[in-house]
């Protein structure tokens, strides 16, 4: 269980002459159960991305504690998080020369996995397997792709948590519905908490709870039944028919 | 071949035992083991020291090694080596040198080979660089590569120099006729107050000849390294030169990239980078359970593969 009490994150304003503070989270508290499916909406700029941050431990916050089985992990490096059982995958994935997609599934495995294991993570995502694993996770690859193998590390992972920071960017409509089943499937074949960051009604339709976060507050938190019908509508829960409309 | 020295061979040339096919083994100043094949004859020079390798035309798949190890310290020598590849043959050349100085006087290994490459031949040459042994005495290599490629032939160099080497200048220059192509790459890593410099000078002097010159190197502690690439555009011709370095610590690091376009059907690019390692890129490692010295040594290892 993943608990985050009273997140604050401040960062100094650096128009103002008077050096204060703007507030990029302000007394976030929420709960991430186990085998709990969350996934986290809201306006750009309202501080999700930091959040997940916070979690992955790539920042710190200015107050507040985070609590995993009610031990206060606040003060851990990312590492030790990681091997506790906390995964991330980045919005925008780091791109590497020289460590391939194969490297990379293998680190994040943490075995010495075999080819064959690894591409059975690419299947998953919709690469062909043997077009990608000895490729370079550099710039020669597309926008899509290195997203999709970003959510390959993530599965080959197998962590209690995993946190996804809008993995829907970049992913086109007939990947968007291999990605809902790759959640889907790592939901009920993990047995772990899965934590998304998502503007997107059909990744917002399976899951457990949704939290709305806006100008770094948690405006609302409970179930998607209970939630969803007050998202419809909004940007919070685009359709995406209407993304593409609005670029 | 002592312990040492049979660490020294397998570090620059990856052999356990004495290889098939022609060599040459030199040890600490002599030829220790030489064979030639019915296609490769292997000749000591008459007038200095060195040898000449002679690929008939024509020859198919064969390899020649020709490691060269150090393990006497002080030792300083220049070898002069020239290959002599027929038209059509197509072979792959290992040559590497290893020096172990466990003393404190320099040791030092001069290798000047000289490539005359037949037409529509093509030739993978490798050499690496290694340096062992915690005396004080300098581990010193020198080499120098003369590259004459003849028509429609086909080169490709890779050079590796990953540890132990405390001061090296290697001079490699090419001269390419009609249709000939080079491909060089070459893997640099400095540590310690290593110093290396590595200069380029590749004239594509024939119709539709290319050359690539690509150089990626680390260099860490207080380490300099200088990387020089010319290319020359002497006809209708394609080139592109490449360096890319991660710089880490107290290093320095120089690129020079120059191109002289003499025709106007010739085609240059150059491209130079340096900067340290990305922190998203540590950032990304540590998030998949590495630490933050297992994530740098992964970044430099990929880098450098």
């Amino acid at each position: 269980m993943l608990e985050l009490r009273n997140i604050c994150f401040q960062v100094p304003d650096e128009k103002s002459r008077s050096k204060r503070e703007i507030g990029i989270l302000k007394d976030v508290s929420f709960t991430l159960e186990d085998n709990q499916f969350v996934v986290i909406t809201g306006p750009n700029g309202g501080g999700k991305s930091t959040l997940a941050k916070i979690i992955a431990g790539i920042e710190k916050p200015t107050s507040g504690q985070i609590l995993w089985d009610g031990e206060d992990i606040t003060d851990m490096s990312v590492t030790d998080r990681a091997k506790l059982g906390i995964s991330y995958a980045f919005q925008q994935p780091v791109r590497f020369k020289g460590v391939t997609v194969f490297d990379l599934i293998r680190l994040a495995a943490g075995t010495d996995i075999s080819v064959a294991g690894a591409c059975q993570y690419l299947s998953r995502v919709g690469l062909c397997a043997k077009d990608y694993i000895k490729r370079e996770v550099n710039a020669s690859l597309s926008g899509g792709e290195i997203k999709r193998i970003e959510i390959a590390t993530i599965m080959a992972r197998k962590t209690r948590v995993s946190v996804f920071d809008e993995p829907e960017a970049g992913i086109d409509l007939w990947s968007f519905q291999n990605l809902i089943q790759v959640f889907e499937e790592m939901h009920s074949q993990l047995h772990g908490s899965i934590l998304i960051i998502s503007h997107q009604e059909r990744i917002l339709n399976i899951a457990d709870k949704i939290l709305l976060i806006a100008d770094g507050e948690l405006k609302k938190e409970g179930s998607r039944d209970e939630i969803l019908p007050q998202l419809l509508g909004t940007d919070a829960a685009a359709v995406s028919c209407d993304k593409v409309k609005v670029k | 071949m002592d312990a040492i020295q049979r660490e020294l061979l397998e570090a620059v040339s990856g052999l356990h035992e004495i290889p098939t096919g022609a060599y040459n083994i030199r040890a600490n100043g002599a030829s220790i083991e030489r064979n030639s094949t019915a296609n490769i004859e292997i000749i000591p020079k008459k007038d200095k020291s060195g040898i000449e390798i002679h690929i008939m035309p024509g020859t198919q798949n064969e390899s020649v090694h020709i490691p060269v190890i150090l393990s006497q310290s002080g030792l300083e020598e220049i070898v002069y080596n020239d290959f002599f590849v027929g038209d059509d043959a197509d072979v792959t050349i290992i040559a590497g040198c290893g020096i172990h100085n466990g003393g404190d006087a320099a040791s030092r290994h001069d290798g000047l080979h000289r490539f005359f490459i037949g037409r529509n031949a093509h030739v993978k040459y490798v050499e690496k660089h290694y340096g062992s042994g915690d005396g004080k005495g300098e581990k010193i290599m020198n080499p120098v590569t003369e590259i004459h490629l003849g028509e429609d032939s086909f080169m490709e160099m890779e050079t590796v120099q990953i540890r132990g080497v405390d001061s090296t200048r290697r001079e490699n220059k090419a001269e390419l006729d009609a249709g000939a192509k080079l491909v060089v790459t070459e893997r640099l890593m400095t540590h310690g107050t290593q110093h290396a410099e590595s200069y380029f000078d590749v004239r594509l002097n024939g119709e539709d000849s290319a050359a690539n010159v690509v150089s990626r190197s680390v260099a860490r502690d207080h380490s300099y390294q200088l990387f020089t690439s010319h290319i020359h555009g002497n006809h209708r011709c394609s080139g592109h030169t490449e360096c890319d370095a991660i710089i880490m610590d107290d290093a320095k690091i120089s690129a020079v990239p120059e191109l002289s376009a003499n025709h106007v059907d010739a085609a240059l690019i150059h491209e130079a980078a340096i900067g340290k390692i990305a922190g998203e890129q540590i950032i990304k490692l540590m998030t998949l359970g590495l630490t933050e010295a297992e994530a740098e040594e992964q970044i430099v290892n990929g880098f450098l593969k």
